[in-house]
């Protein structure tokens, strides 16, 4: 009978958490589903009457073209970021040399540096390129300041490649291109899918950068003009949660679709605890 | 050796310089944005640049100076403890409880696990602007009692510009400074309560992610230790504190230095959410860095603020670097 007890106060407990996590989204959500009239603060936890897409149509009219924005960002700088990380951590695991080792720990270090070190730096280097205040200097700057993670993951993902399979190839007089093209790549799509992911929702949700390197707010990424509106006091409260919603729907989906691989990513990130 | 040995070799030696090519440019590209970066930031924080103009005038360490006597930083460098403390104590707290309750064979546990670590997958600004109307005076978490007919929580959260500290003539006050220590006795030792809305904000976003490594640290003692312990009379709780714990001190261990170097470098959700708060009440260095740099074009004050939160990260970051490469090395 106690064993029964345990077990009611477990899920007692685990569901009481579920519901205190799931609230800020439940709020979002109801919000951005009310009309106009409902919107009062009173009646914040209140179910809509009906389906409303007011809110959500207003606060993507006013986000549309930072979406955009975002989606041009973040989807060249996810692609050269896997490809920079998969060679590096080919050559890292495969092609070990002198230093090798040192070297990947400076590059780590890159990773957890506070990005505030290098802003005052970054922003004159960008505009020297004349790159500045444009969605490539943001490009740039993701895919330079994401090669340690993106090192990391795949370095992590192709020491259990087994080190017989390069030995072999290379026996055979495969090349350095030939071994990658051969046996690396065609085993790295959980590699390639994990850092995809991370990446992409690490610059989709990206705000430090976004507001230090663009400051014309037609190329503002949504993070930043999901900000200014959230600051401003004309944009009514419920639709800031339909664009809180919207922006962060992207990520949300991926998260729900490919949970698995985001949380390989994030374990990732901690090293190897 | 024969020819074809050496052959061999030159082969693997062209390859190999072909290996340290490809990784050429990342290399110069981190040695550049990083390290070259960090340099000039240095070089910036002890220039005079103190206008839009750049002034790369020597200053010695006039800037920290300036800084350390600044009400401002006292008062960020007082909200960065009380932020990661409370940050850090509270997301190791329901995540190794959250990871415990899991690991009991819970049925749905995909599903609860999906629920806690949603939070992950959103920015801090999406986070901040929920949160801020959550714990709006008039609104969200103080008007839930309404809900049942309990009258409305009065709480000012990230509004409440009260601070929470000894007072020099309390008794408490009087006792700290028989022993030496009634400098402590100040609201600047104290803790700022607005600062407490903008911990739970975080740990709602960050506590699913110490779940995940306290589970799948869990899932890694082997079955025959517990299942000793088991035989030997041990309760589950028991177990846990005696065999799980001590087991998962390196996942802590990780846990804490990912967690407090992110509070140190907390921008996003302070920003979103409460900015500067009440007297300062949620300012962190990296607003204040932010403030000075881009808005006040006080170039030289904000790169020493960037020093000294890099250094901050460092002191807790290479000792950890060290160690988990040392420990993967041994595996």
């Amino acid at each position: 009978m106690t064993i029964r007890w345990t077990r009611v106060a477990i899920y007692g407990v685990l569901s009481l958490f579920a519901l205190l996590y799931l609230m800020p989204i439940y709020v979002l959500a109801v919000t951005g589903l009310k009309s106009f009239q409902e919107v009062r603060l009173e009646q914040m936890w209140d179910l809509p009457s009906g389906l409303r897409f007011d809110s959500f149509r207003d606060a993507y009219r006013a986000l549309d073209t930072n979406l955009m924005n975002s989606f041009k960002m973040v989807i060249p700088a996810t692609i050269i970021s896997c490809m920079l990380g998969s060679i590096n951590g080919y050559v890292l695991t495969k092609w070990r040399f002198r230093g090798s080792n040192l070297l990947f720990f400076l590059l780590l270090y890159g990773m957890f540096i506070p990005y505030q070190s290098v802003l005052i730096p970054l922003v004159k280097t960008l505009q020297q390129l004349h790159v500045y205040g444009s969605l490539w200097g943001l490009v740039v700057t993701h895919v330079i300041y994401g090669i340690p993670i993106t090192t990391l993951i795949f370095r992590n993902y192709y020491t259990n490649i087994p080190t017989e399979l390069v030995e072999a190839a290379k026996m055979d007089g495969a090349s350095i291109f030939g071994i990658y093209t051969r046996v690396i790549f065609p085993l790295s799509l959980p590699g390639f899918v994990v850092v995809a992911i991370w990446q992409f929702t690490s610059i989709w949700n990206d705000f430090l950068f976004a507001v230090t390197v663009t400051s014309n707010p037609g190329i503002q990424p949504a993070t930043v003009a999901l900000n200014n509106m959230a600051g401003s006091f004309i944009v009514e409260w419920n639709v800031q949660m339909a664009g809180a919603l919207i922006a962060a729907l992207p990520t949300l989906i991926v998260y729900i679709v490919l949970g698995r691989f985001f949380v390989r990513g994030l374990m990732a990130g901690a090293l190897r605890g | 050796m024969n020819i074809n040995g050496r052959r061999l070799l030159n082969l693997v030696t062209s390859e190999q310089a072909v290996a340290v090519a490809l990784i050429v440019p990342s290399v110069i590209a981190v040695g550049v944005f990083v390290y070259g970066f960090i340099g000039w930031s240095a070089v910036v924080s002890v220039s005079r640049w103190d206008n839009v103009r750049p002034d790369y005038a020597y200053v010695g360490l006039d800037n920290f100076r300036d800084l350390f006597n600044n009400f401002r930083f006292q008062i960020d460098i007082r909200n960065t403890v009380v932020f990661t403390t409370f940050f850090v104590a509270a997301c190791l707290g329901i995540g190794f409880v959250l990871a415990a309750l899991l690991d009991r064979r819970v049925r749905g546990e995909g599903l609860f696990r999906s629920i806690f670590l949603l939070p992950m997958a959103v920015s801090f600004i999406v986070t901040g602007v929920v949160w801020r109307w959550l714990l709006a005076p008039r609104a969200g978490v103080n008007i839930l009692p309404e809900k049942v007919g309990l009258p409305a929580g009065a709480y000012g959260w990230y509004t409440d510009p009260n601070v929470l500290y000894v007072h020099a003539d309390s008794r408490l006050g009087d006792a700290l400074h028989t022993i030496g220590l009634g400098f402590l006795a100040d609201p600047n030792y104290g803790i700022p309560l607005a600062m407490i809305s903008v911990v739970i904000a975080a740990t709602w976003q960050a506590s699913g992610f110490v779940m995940v490594m306290y589970l799948a640290g869990l899932r890694a003692i082997p079955d025959e230790l517990r299942d000793a312990a088991r035989v030997d009379g041990a309760s589950e709780m028991q177990i846990l504190r005696h065999v799980s714990l001590p087991l998962l001190r390196p996942v802590t261990l990780s846990a804490m230095i990912i967690l407090g170097h992110q509070s140190l470098k907390i921008f996003d959700l302070v920003m979103s959410m409460s900015r500067r708060g009440p007297g300062f009440a949620t300012d962190v260095p990296a607003l204040f860095m932010f403030e000075t740099t881009f808005q006040g074009n006080h170039f030289s004050h904000g790169a020493a603020i960037s020093i000294l939160m890099l250094l901050a990260v460092s002191l807790l970051v290479i000792p950890y670097l060290f160690w988990s490469l040392r420990r993967e090395a041994r595996l």
